[in-house]
């Protein structure tokens, strides 16, 4: 240790040091990094990006811009990662009908492997969430009760308790939530897409999305079930109190003018 | 003596029970007087059956529900069958509403019923009283009942409150909290109210039990001596029945209670009961495992209460959220104008009836029901009100309205604040029009008769249509009802020349009269004269 500390202030120290780091560095890359398919996906990825960009300039450039830079009908694409444009193209929600309060889901126009083009292009031109794959938003094996009470304290102050939706200001609202896909929730919960914000993994980290996604897909979804009969929407008092006036008090007042109607006569013979 | 207990033969059994009962409650007496009290029959006069139906829907199904519910705020972990609450913890009041709908036989149904039959109560006495004031049945003697009337509707919003609330979910622990703000506007007061009506901070732990005893014995045990009172009143008034042949001020006509109302009227407890419990089966009510435990930190979009608050909701909604502040006290206009409107809107029908028998300084007695549009001005500030209640629940439901029919919430709570006032205003103008035209039209039925339908052609080639007299019997129920005059002011100076005193309120009072029955506000009923001046010219039409 002596001998070694007596030579740190040597002049090549710094050179034998430098080569030292070059070697582990080099040596790990070569041992870790199977340069044939990393060229493969790297060509892949390219022809993915050449192709994004055809459909870009065709589908998205006219309010996007033609490098995604934004114009006055829409914003930058610049950061916003390929999850978001596998939400926003993938519900159908881009390519935009028309300028609105909000941009609506509708049919999707773009099939998956188009789809992941144009998010190779968009996130080539800056760094931003990235799709996530099936393990990640899977609800495999969540915790279903404890999806639901992040849902209660993070979701449901716009979507409703069971995520169907509600108002917010000026026409726009937040959608309901019934049959979107697993992956779609992941993306939005990541994203922020139009006036949601987003919950990055610094703040809700995946597992606690898994768990939002499986309390979703439990309560709100063609096989939840409602032990109470019909739902009624699940929107609470008003459609209750809509449905009791309307069946209650006037399946009740037909009934009142039936007995009323066949009142006992006196006979006339 | 054989004779004697030969003839002395055993009475029927039916008899012999009257006879023991009569002995000791004297029930032949009460029988006599009641057995053959008249009813008259028409189906607008069943809706007062139905909310006293389910009212005793609510009271039967609501005993069953205290025997499995805990109104205790003990925090507990959920440990029962709905997979999505499992682990979670909630007070015990919310636990044991989960069993009462999970593991308890019939329990969710019941609970439906118990719901579905609050809001329909509700609704039907909003109908009843409707019904009562469209008709004029609030007249003298009925004033008081009236009143009686109201107060149920009121108290039944509260009662439907507390109830609502007991399940400490996350929609009611929201509606309480929104009530706690409320009373936290009242200027000085609401702290010390808040903090004693919570035991302390919202929410603590008393107020599940505290909102039990108001709603399983306080205001039920109010209600059902209202109830009693309000069925009394009308054994002793006797019923109102609308104006026909025979019938007069002085009589009812109609079936007797027994047998044919008791039978009738029993049989619509099941009809009602019936209908109730079908809309229970298929129809999912405050579906508490979908909406979670109350935990203040939590709040979902479509927080409404139950329908006979949403009037209260609407007002706080569209009111701007005014607020001024002095000497570092805040003043929540916001909240507190909206809370003294609510009072004062359901106030203004409630005192209707004695407003309008101070205007027309009438106090006889009136036992016919009169047709609404044969007081115009009454009719009309009914249709007012309803419209000014009506555009408050829009208020309140005014996120739904956005979303279900692509609107701006913000455009829905500007109607909402201009048609406030300005929807009485046009439903007030429209509907004494409309009452108008149908007293001129009754008019004219009277005088010409009724559209035969068959057209006659004449000689010289004019087509006329043939008009039916109507019988006599419809001719006296178009022109049974009693018209005011309109009053005067007497001459300003009296007949010795000296200037008379009339004070303000008698003036304000003929005013007004005379906009309820002056020349513009009703149609003079046809004349005994002009009926027959018309009809001694035969073929003119």
């Amino acid at each position: 240790m002596k001998k070694l500390s007596a030579r740190r202030r040597h002049p090549l120290a710094a050179v034998v040091v430098l080569l030292l780091a070059l070697a582990a560095t080099g040596g790990l890359y070569a041992a870790f990094a199977p340069a044939g398919t990393a060229k493969a996906d790297e060509t892949a990825q390219s022809l993915a990006i050449e192709e994004g960009k055809k459909l870009y300039s065709v589908g998205c450039a006219s309010c996007h811009g033609t490098g995604g830079q934004g114009t006055s009908d829409g914003p930058s694409l610049v950061g916003v990662g390929s999850a978001a444009v596998d939400f926003q193209v993938g519900t159908g929600r881009m390519p935009a009908q028309q300028p609105g309060a909000q941009v609506p889901r509708k049919k999707v126009i773009y099939s998956q492997a188009e789809i992941d083009q144009l998010a190779a292009y968009v996130a080539s031109l800056g760094a931003g969430p990235i799709k996530p794959t099936e393990g990640q938003y899977s609800p495999d094996g969540a915790d279903i009760a404890k999806g639901g009470e992040l849902f209660r304290t993070n979701c449901a102050q716009c979507h409703n308790f069971t995520g169907e939706g509600g108002a917010l200001t000026y026409g726009k609202y937040a959608p309901s939530l019934e049959g979107v896909d697993p992956k779609h929730l992941y993306e939005a919960m990541q994203t922020g897409p139009q006036n949601m914000p987003s919950f990055p993994d610094t703040t809700m980290p995946e597992k606690e999305k898994k768990d939002i996604i499986a309390y979703v897909q439990a309560v709100n979804s063609d096989s939840s079930a409602s032990p109470g009969g019909l739902k009624l929407g699940g929107l609470g008092p008003v459609s209750e109190g809509l449905f009791a006036w309307v069946f209650g008090l006037g399946a009740l007042i037909a009934v009142a003018i039936w007995v009323a109607a066949h009142t006992a006569k006196a006979k006339k013979s | 003596m054989s004779t004697v207990t030969n003839t002395q033969k055993k009475a029927p059994a039916g008899e012999r029970v009257a006879d023991w009962a009569d002995g000791r409650l004297g029930i032949y007496t009460l029988a006599k007087a009641n057995m053959r009290k008249i009813f008259p029959d028409h189906w607008s006069f069943m809706l007062g059956e139905v909310c006293l139906y389910s009212f005793l829907i609510i009271i039967l199904t609501g005993v069953y529900l205290t025997m499995f519910f805990h109104p205790s705020m003990n925090e507990v972990e959920y440990v029962g069958p709905y997979v999505p609450l499992q682990g979670q913890l909630m007070s015990e009041a919310f636990n044991s509403t989960m069993h009462i709908s999970f593991e308890v036989r019939g329990g969710l149904l019941i609970r439906q019923i118990h719901h579905w039959a609050a809001l329909i109560f509700l609704a039907g006495m909003f109908v009843h009283m409707m019904r009562v004031f469209f008709t004029g049945a609030f007249r003298k003697p009925r004033e008081i009942n009236w009143l009686f009337g109201f107060l149920l509707f009121f108290l039944g919003m509260f009662t439907g409150f507390t109830g609502y609330s007991l399940p400490d979910d996350l929609l009611s622990g929201t509606g309480v909290r929104f009530m706690q703000g409320a009373i936290l506007s009242v200027p000085v007061l609401g702290t010390y109210l808040s903090m004693f009506l919570f035991g302390g901070e919202f929410p603590g732990g008393d107020f599940v039990a505290r909102f039990y005893s108001a709603h399983v014995l306080l205001l039920p045990g109010i209600m059902l001596g209202l109830v009693v009172a309000h069925l009394i009143l009308v054994f002793v008034h006797k019923h109102t029945q609308f104006a026909g042949p025979g019938r007069t001020n002085d009589n009812v006509v109609g079936m007797p209670l027994l047998p044919v109302y008791m039978a009738k009227a029993g049989g619509f407890f099941f009809l009602v009961f019936g209908v109730i419990a079908v809309i229970a089966a298929i129809a999912s009510i405050n579906p508490i495992w979908a909406i979670g435990p109350y935990r203040p930190d939590q709040v979902s979009t479509g927080a409404q209460p139950d329908w006979y608050m949403g009037f209260a909701e609407g007002l706080i909604r569209v009111m701007p959220g005014w607020e001024i502040n002095l000497w570092g006290h805040t003043l929540v206009l916001g909240v507190m104008i909206p809370l003294a409107i609510f009072p004062a809107v359901l106030a203004a029908i409630a005192v209707y009836p004695f407003i309008e028998s101070w205007i027309t300084g009438d106090k006889r007695e009136h036992h016919i029901a009169q047709r609404p549009r044969n007081a115009p001005t009454r009719t009309a500030f009914g249709v007012a009100w309803i419209t000014a209640y009506m555009i408050m629940l829009v208020g309140g439901g005014n996120d739904l309205w956005a979303t279900h029919f692509h609107l701006s919430l913000n455009s829905i709570t500007w109607f909402v604040r201009i048609f406030f006032f300005a929807g009485p205003v046009i439903a007030f103008v429209a509907t004494k029009r409309i009452c108008l035209g149908l007293q001129r039209r009754d008019k004219d039925k009277v005088l010409h008769g009724r559209e035969s339908g068959i057209i006659k052609r004449l000689p010289h080639g004019e087509f006329v249509e043939v008009h039916e007299p109507l019988s006599q019997g419809e001719l006296h129920r178009l022109t049974a009802h009693e018209q005011y005059a309109a009053a005067e002011l007497p001459p300003a100076v009296d007949e010795n020349g000296v200037e008379r005193k009339i004070g303000a309120m008698e003036k304000l009072r003929v005013k007004l009269n005379k906009g309820y029955y002056g020349e513009d506000s009703q149609v003079a009923k046809p004349t005994v004269e002009e009926y027959k001046e018309i009809q001694s010219g035969h073929g003119h039409h």
